[in-house]
């Protein structure tokens, strides 16, 4: 009865398991080449994966929004890149930027994007407040406004009504972002160029295990995250944050300000969204100006349901094993795919398909139940 | 006079009010700089009958009290399966495209009851559910599209011998039927008069169906379920054809949207498409619990023309293709316009 219970709750990572170690064998890959992907995917993405829980616990439900989080940490690196790569001599801001081969940049993305996520939450959690019931639809569909913004500001007006020249960010013609902005380091030559935030935390210390780097500092960072919401739910602000999402109205009459703690738990999603995205760029050393940030909501959504979250209960752990499981499938599936059908976008789309259905699946049955309670 | 007037400019909401400005103000500027203004309007008559359809599959759902059809993509593969059928046994003109769209009926009949099964059980979370239904039976036919045992070579890759391009021109097959038909030209304006009676059509067809014993019952549904259950409809049922009405308009209005952009788009195409359409019942005047013919003509016709201007008009004054920029903040704007309503009431 136990064990059937525990299956039961388990269902979800329990089935993405087995497609796991299907795949995996079905694949052939090599295994340190897989646990090296994985652990760089982990160290990469599990901070916007646990950027989602707060709301969820305050009964938002699945924080598409956080997309705005991840463009106010892109607008804040590409300021930041901007600086690095045009401030010219002996300045002590850039000096501070170049600082630990980019660190210091780094840690001034962080001080830039807070407060603009900050904005930007607030403003989601207004938006939210008034859409009660259709917090999810609402949230995405912002999500998809607030890009429309963002590629206005970048591609269009950036350089024509916004001054602003950088031949190396730019395009050609001197109006909005190039596609990609190289935000890469490269310390072993002769005389180390410095002019992102590329590789900055990972390369303060990254130890070979059997000839696998473990990106040290990033993971820490992510373990103190884990913490952090542990605790931060056991304080008093924390519990008034489960206790409206387990009853509003309760809350409310409890005296809880029901609105102002909805919008402080998207503040926190958004804000942590931010710092996210940059511990993403940071790893990945390349900016994808107009699509970084697009599908960081989906992927990060999808992660966390496939360990089992659901639209009204998520824990850190069930965020780490979702990366976990849903980066492997990310990685094995287009050479599964190659192995079984001959055809490697098979497996892509495959991880597609995956990725969109766990969020059907999840919401759907979520919906389902609360329908028969 | 002045009161009334004031009055119904209130009453047209502020997104409709700024939505309309902004046309004027385009306007404008085409006619200042000198832009030939007839051939915009063709090309906005010819968009407005392309999304056309699409903002028509919006009304049985709302009316049905589901909300907006996000799941529009599910109707639109079937009707890229009939199409393709029928592009696969060479169908030819009117012919291939009448034959496109008897393939895609049956199959958006079974796909949409299915799709009415599921939405019935997530009563209230409809639109977020229908989202994500949506995209994962695109993602799902990205496989098949690869898988499927087309062999027609103007369908798959060249190179390989299997799997649908991902744009298949239609050139020798149903490109421009409807907008061919009875086709005409006024000092530079080109009008496509036979899709804009394929639009015109539905519209009627579909202010009619409204008053029909299932059309009233379909209403009843949508305002008062309890209501509707006592006065003997079978409420479970009614929602069910509302759906698989939405789902067979989105099919054939892929078929009329394809002859007319004279390609399929296939695999990540369809994607996106139902946000344009819902943004332009909005736009007309709908809500979530509110939609008429009039909505979605008004608001087709006021979102496409958006569209179609905003690009020749601005790219005279600035740099850069904002026509797809413009789509994402005018149609998301409005969609989280209307769903911040209070009690899910559009913009009045």
């Amino acid at each position: 009865m136990r064990t059937k219970d525990i299956i039961q709750k388990n269902a979800v990572p329990i089935v993405f398991t087995a497609v796991c170690i299907f795949l995996v064998i079905s694949s052939q890959m090599d295994l340190r080449f897989l646990a090296q992907e994985v652990i760089t995917r982990l160290s990469r993405n599990s901070f916007l994966v646990l950027a989602l829980i707060i709301p969820v616990i305050a009964g938002l439900g699945l924080n598409f929004a956080i997309v705005l989080g991840a463009m106010a940490g892109q607008t804040a690196v590409i300021f930041v890149t901007h600086w690095m790569t045009t401030l010219a001599g002996d300045n002590a801001f850039l000096a501070f930027l170049r600082w630990n081969a980019g660190l210091g940049g780094f840690l001034f993305s962080i001080m830039m994007a807070t407060p603009i996520a900050m904005i930007a939450g607030w403003a989601v959690g207004q938006t939210l407040n008034r859409a009660r019931g259709r917090e999810m639809i609402t949230a995405m569909i912002l999500g998809f406004f607030a890009n429309g913004i963002y590629i206005l500001f970048y591609l269009i007006l950036l350089g024509q009504v916004f001054p602003m020249t950088n031949p190396r960010m730019m395009l050609p013609d001197g109006v909005g972002l190039r596609n990609t902005i190289d935000l890469a380091n490269f310390l072993n030559r002769p005389v180390p160029v410095i002019r992102s935030v590329g590789g900055s935390l990972n390369n303060i210390i990254q130890p070979r295990i059997d000839m696998i780097r473990i990106p040290v500092v990033p993971l820490l960072i992510v373990a103190a995250l884990c913490f952090f919401i542990f605790f931060f739910l056991r304080t008093k602000i924390g519990q008034q944050i489960r206790a409206t999402g387990q009853d509003m109205h309760i809350a409310e009459v409890a005296g809880i300000k029901v609105d102002r703690i909805r919008i402080i738990a998207v503040i926190m999603s958004t804000v942590l969204a931010a710092w996210g995205q940059l511990i993403f760029l940071q790893d990945i050393g390349t900016l994808n100006t107009y699509n970084s940030h697009e599908q960081v909501g989906m992927f990060a959504i999808a992660a966390l349901l496939v360990g089992g979250a659901n639209t009204r209960r998520a824990t850190f752990s069930q965020a780490i094993i979702g990366v976990i499981l849903f980066h492997t499938l990310f990685v094995v599936s287009p050479v599964a795919g190659q192995k079984l059908f001959g055809d490697s976008q098979i497996g892509e789309y495959f991880r597609l398909f995956v990725s969109y259905a766990v969020i059907a699946l999840a919401l759907a049955l979520h919906a389902w139940k609360r329908k028969k309670e | 006079m002045l009161r009334k007037i004031t009055d119904f400019l209130l009453g047209l909401g502020i997104p409709r009010l700024i939505i309309i400005a902004f046309l004027v103000i385009l306007f404008i500027i085409a006619f200042a700089t000198g832009l030939a203004i007839p051939p915009l309007i063709g090309d906005s008559l010819r968009r407005i009958g392309m999304a056309g359809l699409f903002g028509l599959a919006m009304i049985p759902t709302v009316r049905a009290g589901i909300g907006l059809n996000f799941g529009l993509p599910l109707g639109i593969l079937t009707g890229l399966l009939g199409a393709l059928i029928s592009m696969q046994l060479d169908y030819k003109g009117f012919h291939g495209f009448f034959m496109a769209i008897l393939f895609a009926i049956p199959i958006s009949i079974v796909t949409g009851i299915g799709y009415a099964k599921l939405l019935s059980k997530v009563r209230g979370q409809e639109m977020m559910v229908g989202t994500y239904i949506g995209f994962s039976s695109v993602a799902f036919m990205n496989i098949w599209w690869l898988l499927l045992p087309f062999t027609h070579p103007e369908m798959i890759w060249a190179i390989g011998g299997s799997g649908l391009r991902s744009q298949l021109s239609l050139r020798n097959h149903t490109s421009q039927v409807l907008n061919d038909f009875l086709k005409f030209e006024i000092g530079g304006m080109v009008v496509p008069t036979g899709l804009l009676l394929f639009f015109a059509f539905f519209c009627v067809l579909m202010y009619f169906f409204f008053r029909t014993k299932v059309g009233l019952a379909i209403d009843a549904t949508g305002q008062n379920e309890n209501y509707a259950i006592a006065s003997g409809v079978n409420t479970k049922r009614m929602r069910t054809i509302s759906v698989v009405l939405s789902n067979m308009l989105a099919a054939i209005g892929i078929i009329a949207y394809a002859q007319s952009y004279g390609f399929l788009q296939l695999y990540s195409g369809p994607m996106l498409m139902a946000f344009p359409a819902v943004a332009a019942v909005l736009i007309g005047g709908a809500s979530l619990t509110r939609a008429t013919v009039t909505h979605v003509i008004v608001g087709t016709v006021l979102f496409q023309t958006l569209l179609t201007t905003s690009l020749p008009v601005t790219s005279q004054l600035i740099k850069g293709d904002v026509t797809e920029v413009a789509r994402m903040i005018v149609s998301n704007g409005m969609i989280v316009y209307a769903l911040t309503r209070r009690s899910g009431k559009g913009g009045k």
